[in-house]
């Protein structure tokens, strides 16, 4: 079997133990809570006495204990039954399916604009530490590290939706603009550019001090020292053999960094009206939907299990060690 | 004064900030007196306009300076305690993990990484839904998913210090295992868990201020995030009640990392 694929199966077994901690974790969690399922929906919908909650308890299965109800939710899981939304009256698994794909655009374009310009930044400043450049991108990196997504979400509004107009105030696209095809796809892509802006910020400043901090560090290597003994060009040496090395650790953030993106995008897609996942938890919080929320602690786990899964297989295209598997 | 010498130029502008905040949470109740949920003006008054209201006041007529005072403690408060919290938590689970070895091990692992593969925000999410908001649940909540980062420094800390001479002279001396792990090991994996700490106080405000501009803070408390919140009502007539509270925010995250960078000038941003 090639290296990268039995890294990818190996890191696939080795993602199941933690599933299921997270599965039964949550559960208990969530059992804490005080107030069933059809609490909630007596408190939302009202009309039900005493005898209907208890026939409603008894048809859902709440009657029974804790244990019966992991095994019912499990055997449930495990043909992708993520049981019932009482807040959307509808099923969990088609919420969430619902909701996803505009949060993965979300995070994917994000991550790319911070890694992209992150590390491109990083590589302005880490050629020649101590610079004036250096140290102003270092300072500027870390003010800006200091600045909440979803604040900056706000600030970004006020000037260029509210003051400039230049960009729409929140949503994903117009509502009944009638726009189709390419239209249709920059007025989403003028929605996105706000949001997308804020959720990409933290992790630009980020990625810029790791890629500066790893290049000032890899300057002091011995091999840096033998390339410039034999003559090799400044910016050859940069980008070919410092960049290059110090890009890793960022790529390894990449990973880190996804569940700390997901839990952030709550708040921006709050901030921007955006029908997401991240809004969709905020929503089953506030509405007290306990099958959804445990539905949306399983999704962002395995959606942060994937991401973390593709960061590695990239980690082993970039890095020769891994492909080989020495 | 050893303390300040030993700073660079960054720790030294973090601790005067720092210092500042400190000192605006403490006296929040003698510069600010009464209630700062209470209306003390005219509604919507501009920053530097009024003298009474220097930093004007919201759409109810409180004043946002005083807002801006009491939600220091608030966010003081809670940030330190959450990220004490997580720091201890995580320390005792590192240097179990990294001290038993074996099965043990295995499963403190598996577990912190349960832990990390949930969003922080999340679980305080959905801890906090379950408890209630106030200030006790909310260092709880957030410190649920802030742990685990000082767990893994810990225990590698620890696996590089277990096989050293002063271990193995514990040993011989009959000491219990679980001293030498507490006593003799985790004071010595301390550094590289401090440079943590900054972080991790910084993420704890992130997370508090998210969490109270989303509705799920203590309701009986003034945060910056529910001020953010509640200026975002106005924000096309009166940006300037959403954009102060959060410039506090900047600037007290701002101040913590420089202490960070100020006291660990060698610790990175840990990947």
């Amino acid at each position: 079997m090639p290296p990268l694929v039995s890294l990818f199966l190996k890191r696939l077994l080795g993602a199941l133990p933690v599933l299921a901690i997270v599965l039964v974790g949550s559960f208990l969690l969530l059992e804490a809570a005080s107030g069933d399922a059809v609490d909630a929906y007596v408190a939302r919908s009202g009309a039900l006495d005493a005898e209907q909650m208890t026939q409603l308890r008894q048809e859902w299965g709440l009657d029974k204990g804790p244990v019966y109800r992991f095994k019912a939710y499990a055997s449930a899981l495990a043909t992708g039954d993520l049981g019932w939304s009482t807040a959307f009256e509808r099923p969990v698994a088609s919420v969430i399916l619902e909701r996803l794909p505009i949060t993965l655009l979300l995070m994917v374009l994000a991550t790319a604009l911070a890694f992209l310009f992150g590390s491109l930044l990083g590589v302005i400043a880490g050629a020649r530490p101590g610079s004036v450049r250096d140290r102003f991108l270092s300072i500027a990196s870390l003010a800006v590290y200091a600045v909440p997504g979803f604040w900056l979400g706000l600030v970004l509004i006020v000037i260029f939706a509210v003051d400039l107009r230049w960009l729409p105030i929140g949503g994903i696209e117009s509502i009944a603009s009638g726009k189709a095809g390419l239209a249709r796809l920059a007025d989403i892509a003028a929605h996105l550019v706000l949001p997308v802006t804020s959720l990409a910020t933290v992790y630009l400043a980020l990625y810029l001090r790791l890629m500066r901090d790893r290049m000032s560090e890899i300057w002091h290597e011995p091999f840096v020292q033998a390339l410039r003994a034999r003559g090799l060009g400044r910016s050859r040496i940069v980008w070919r053999h410092i960049a290059r090395n110090a890009v890793l650790p960022v790529v390894t953030m990449l990973g880190l960094q996804a569940a700390a993106m997901l839990g952030g995008s709550v708040v921006v897609e709050s901030v921007f009206a955006i029908p997401g996942f991240g809004r969709l938890a905020a929503e089953a919080v506030a509405r007290r939907d306990t099958p959804l929320l445990l539905g949306i602690i399983l999704c962002s786990a395995v959606t942060v299990i994937f991401a973390n899964l593709l960061v590695d297989l990239a980690y082993g295209r970039l890095d020769p060690r891994v492909r080989t598997g020495r | 004064m050893k303390f300040w010498r030993n700073l660079n130029w960054e720790g030294r502008v973090g601790a005067a900030l720092l210092a500042v905040l400190i000192l605006m949470a403490l006296l929040a109740s003698v510069l600010a007196p009464g209630d700062p949920l209470a209306i003390s003006g005219d509604p919507l008054l501009r920053p530097f306009t009024v003298a009474a209201h220097p930093l004007g006041t919201d759409r109810l007529g409180r004043d946002v300076l005083a807002g801006l005072m009491h939600g220091t403690r608030t966010t003081l408060l809670v940030a330190f305690f959450s990220a004490a919290a997580a720091l201890v938590v995580g320390s005792i689970v590192g240097t179990l993990a990294g001290f038993l070895g074996g099965v043990g091990d295995a499963i403190l692992m598996r577990i912190t990484e349960a832990f990390q593969t949930v969003p922080g925000f999340l679980l305080a999410l959905a801890a906090i839904s379950i408890t209630g908001p106030s200030v006790p649940t909310l260092i709880f909540a957030i410190s649920l998913g802030n742990w685990t980062q000082a767990a893994r420094v810990t225990r590698a800390e620890v696996l590089s210090l277990r096989e050293r001479d002063f271990v193995a002279a514990a040993r011989t001396l009959g000491m219990h295992p679980l001293e030498i792990a507490f006593r003799e090991i985790l004071p010595n994996a301390y550094g590289p868990t401090g440079s943590l700490a900054a972080i991790s106080v910084a993420a704890a405000i992130l997370i508090e201020a998210a969490l109270s501009f989303l509705g799920f803070g203590d309701p009986n408390r003034v945060t910056w995030g529910s001020m953010i919140a509640e200026g975002r009502t106005v924000l096309r007539s009166a940006p300037y009640l959403s954009i102060v509270p959060g410039i506090a925010l900047v600037v007290t995250v701002l101040a913590v990392h420089l202490i960070g960078r100020g006291l660990f000038p060698s610790g990175r941003l840990q990947p």
